[in-house]
């Protein structure tokens, strides 16, 4: 959740600089010439420490393991004993460890690794999913919850609940509720019995949309919570302007609520991006992430942590799954700061 | 092997194990003075093994012991082992239990880490592949006091590739055919022999509206208890172990024909196995529904006692024969057990221990609390065996080849390649897949162990 906050963070942050250079844009010359010269050498030091221990961090931390998972990438290892540089050696009773493949791991992975080419493809469905269901879905009810409808605490509380449980825990909830023998759908619509049951979770082709119910369940909340605190803040005179002028309530929030809370827009847009790529919980739950479950995020875990113990192997996936968090994050950093930087 | 996959189990195991740690830690410390009480008020002596410890001037000390027997009866069991031990040794022992599942998964960084002085552990290659690693230390100088109690077949499964002893055994259990007995007597079915038997028995069990065979395969690993059956019974022990270290291939037509028996049986199975978990299937067998289920004891009378059914009307036959040359000479048993990490602190106080766990007289107080394991050492006298461990010594009485299981005779990940497939085929069980299937086996066997 760190990193919602922060991309909430760094939105806001933006935005209100962004406002503030545009009121200041005449005076723009003039003012950074004279406030460069106002830095004196303790400004400078403050500055320095606050810069280089963030980006220290973020390269202990972050971007370190990043590069060093690139180069186990380009090994195979169990994990025990060093990394040598020679080539592996086939045959033995025992597979060869700690050997040099090169890119080997990503050519395996591609070419020889059932579950990847599912994984991929179910990493799309689910962010397709989140960006055209679940999300359009939570802002709707974030809408109608707005317009200030009977009950509407009742309904803003019952849909924010699913947010405040883990994701491992609305994994254990939903497995009662599809479990097939005694389960709660399959004992209502009767399909419980041996000759006719529906395995919801088991069955490869049903239990990927059994499993992103249970994420939209959750997801759908939490934007609601989101846009609803970015409706409140929209300025109701807009709205009955609008209204006066004769539009209707589709127009009202195509055409100003929704451009008036761009800034929130693209927090969802955000937090549904890294929502859809960090999915891994519930499929982990349900089954570890296999037989139609398959996420890169689960294969990555299933070769690294546990017996399996593919350590270079499994590097290889996450470096595919870096590189695939590298596209929308790219696009964000862009529209952040480069467009502006242009301007 | 794993037992269970309780979900808050996973959830709470790690802070559980820092508890444990702390606790073994806490213990640990406790200056030798303890110790040396317990070890002069306890009379018992092992043989030769004093001057060894009393050099390290601890006198025998405290191990710690891991353990991964998680679930309450296991629990037990191990606890009147230890308490047993620490009686017969005088060396005091701090258990750390850990969650089954947990343990097996970190055992990797476990074993690496700041390991205990003993830990459970699985017989065969899946032990054999840690101490190929260099992570276990070899216990041949106790085999040299416990080696007269145990047979050859279970000595070579404690053997490293190296032939270093690195295990001691404490019980094994048979995968076998259960079904109720009020079942077959009510409805006059006979226990099949042969694999045409068992056809006309599912055919018969199926128009009477029973499931024949209860199936689970969620957790993944039982249905390769079924690979490894159908394998041992069609194509033999030593294919079937050839195949598992790599030295025969996935694309083998005995590999073919295995899955065509599948085929054969799998309309007899109970539909949506994947999204079941064995606890569950074998629920499905208490309440006759089902008319069989091919499990381990270990699973299926274990549960039979936890969802506190009596063991009575519970019995089970070995898979009958297909292939007539092999008969019913082989079946998995999978054998539990205890090793040495490399890393351990207190090793000679841990070989004393590990002394006294090899022998029948320490099998026997741990089966007293475990109704489903039989023990593996020569002539172990269990006054508390009940039916189920009776018939299991002898349904492995006259065995001519014990495999452990799929997950313990191969790789790690080429268990993991094979669960996967056995999935896939599964839930499509079409003839047209079956090929493409083991080519896909073979080829990530080629890079697995390449």
């Amino acid at each position: 959740m760190a990193s919602d906050a922060n991309g909430a963070l760094v939105v806001t942050h933006d935005v209100a600089r962004r406002d503030a250079s545009r009121r200041a844009t005449p005076a723009n010359g003039g003012r950074r010439k004279r406030s460069a010269r106002r830095f004196s050498r303790r400004d400078i030091l403050v500055a320095v420490a606050m810069l280089a221990i963030p980006v220290l961090a973020d390269l202990a931390f972050i971007w370190g393991p990043a590069v060093v998972s690139v180069a186990l990438s380009l090994f195979k290892w169990s994990g025990v004993g060093g990394l040598h540089a020679r080539s592996c050696i086939a045959g033995g009773l025992f597979p060869d460890n700690g050997c040099f493949t090169g890119v080997q791991n990503y050519h395996e992975a591609a070419t020889n690794y059932p579950p990847f080419w599912p994984a991929v493809e179910h990493n799309l469905i689910w962010l397709g999913v989140f960006v055209f269901i679940a999300t359009p879905l939570g802002m709707f009810f974030a809408v109608l919850i707005d317009t200030g409808l009977r009950g509407n605490r009742v309904y803003q509380t019952v849909l924010f609940m699913p947010v405040m449980l883990s994701l491992a825990l609305i994994g254990i909830i939903w497995e009662f509720i599809y479990s097939p023998n005694y389960g709660l759908i399959n004992t209502v619509i009767g399909h419980n019995t041996n000759a006719n049951l529906i395995d919801w979770l088991g069955d490869p082709s049903l239990n990927l949309w059994a499993v992103l119910v249970e994420a939209s369940w959750r997801q759908a909340g939490y934007v609601m919570v989101l846009y609803l605190a970015g409706l409140k803040a929209v300025d109701a005179n807009l709205k009955e302007a609008a209204r006066i002028d004769g539009a209707n309530a589709w127009q009202v929030f195509w055409r100003v609520t929704f451009p008036s809370m761009m800034p929130m827009n693209v927090v969802v847009a955000v937090v549904t991006v890294i929502e859809s790529l960090r999915a891994f919980d519930l499929v982990y739950i349900t089954n570890k992430g296999t037989n139609g479950l398959e996420l890169l995020s689960a294969l990555i875990t299933n070769n690294i942590v546990g017996e399996t113990s593919r350590i270079g192997f499994g590097s290889a996936l996450g470096v595919v799954l870096l590189v695939i968090s590298l596209i929308p994050i790219s696009v964000f950093v862009y529209q952040m700061f480069g467009r502006r930087g242009a301007r | 092997m794993k037992r269970t996959s309780s979900l808050e189990d996973l959830q709470f195991s790690r802070r559980a194990a820092l508890r444990g740690l702390a606790t073994a830690a806490g213990l640990v410390t406790i200056p030798g003075a303890l110790a040396a009480c317990s070890s002069s008020t306890s009379s018992t002596s092992s043989a030769g093994s004093g001057s060894s410890s009393a050099s390290t001037g601890t006198s025998r000390g405290t191990i710690s012991f891991g353990s991964n027997y998680s679930d309450p009866a296991p629990k037990q069991a191990f606890a009147a082992l230890v308490s047993n031990a620490k009686k017969a040794t005088g060396v005091n022992i701090a258990v750390n239990t850990v969650d089954h599942n947990t343990f097996q998964d970190d055992i990797t960084s476990y074993l690496q880490g700041t390991p205990n002085d003993l830990a459970t552990w699985f017989a065969g290659y899946r032990m054999q592949y840690f101490a190929a690693q260099g992570l276990l230390e070899p216990v041949d100088d106790v085999w040299d006091k416990i080696g007269a109690n145990f047979s050859d077949a279970v000595k070579s499964l404690c053997k490293g590739a190296d032939g270093k002893y690195y295990f001691v055994p404490i019980y094994n259990y048979p995968w076998v055919v259960f079904y109720n007995k009020s079942t077959f007597t009510q409805k006059g079915y006979t226990v099949p022999a042969t694999w045409d038997d068992l056809m006309t028995l599912v055919k018969k069990m199926k128009k009477d509206g029973l499931v024949p065979f209860g199936f689970a395969d969620k957790d993944q690993w039982p249905a390769l208890g079924l690979f490894d059956i159908l394998n041992l019974r069609v194509n033999g022990f030593d294919y079937h172990i050839k195949l598992m270290h790599n030295q025969a291939s996935y694309t083998d037509s005995q590999v073919t024909d295995v899955f065509n028996h599948w085929s054969e049986l799998l309309p007899y199975m109970q539909s949506g196995a994947a999204g079941r978990i064995w606890q569950d299937g074998v629920k499905i067998l208490e309440a006759k529904q089902a008319g069989m289920m091919f499990q381990g004891t270990n699973q299926v009378a274990a549960q039979y006692v936890t969802d506190g059914k009596k063991l009575d009307d519970l019995a089970f036959f070995p898979f009958p024969a297909i292939n007539p040359s092999y008969g019913q000479d082989y079946i998995d048993a999978p054998m539990d057990g205890f090793i040495l990490p490399a890393k351990a602190k207190n090793k000679d106080a841990a070989k004393q221990v590990l002394e006294y766990i090899g022998t029948g007289a320490a099998e026997a107080s741990y089966l007293k609390y475990d109704q489903w394991d039989v023990a593996v050492a020569t002539g172990a006298q269990v006054p508390t065996y009940n039916s189920i461990q009776t018939a299991s010594v002898q349904a492995m009485a006259n065995l001519k080849g014990v495999a452990q299981f799929g997950d313990r005779d191969t790789a790690p990940p080429m268990a993991t390649a094979l669960e996967t497939a056995i999935l896939k085929f599964i839930a499509n069980p079409a003839a047209s897949g079956i090929k493409p299937m083991q080519s896909s086996l073979a080829s990530q066997a080629k890079s697995i162990f390449g």
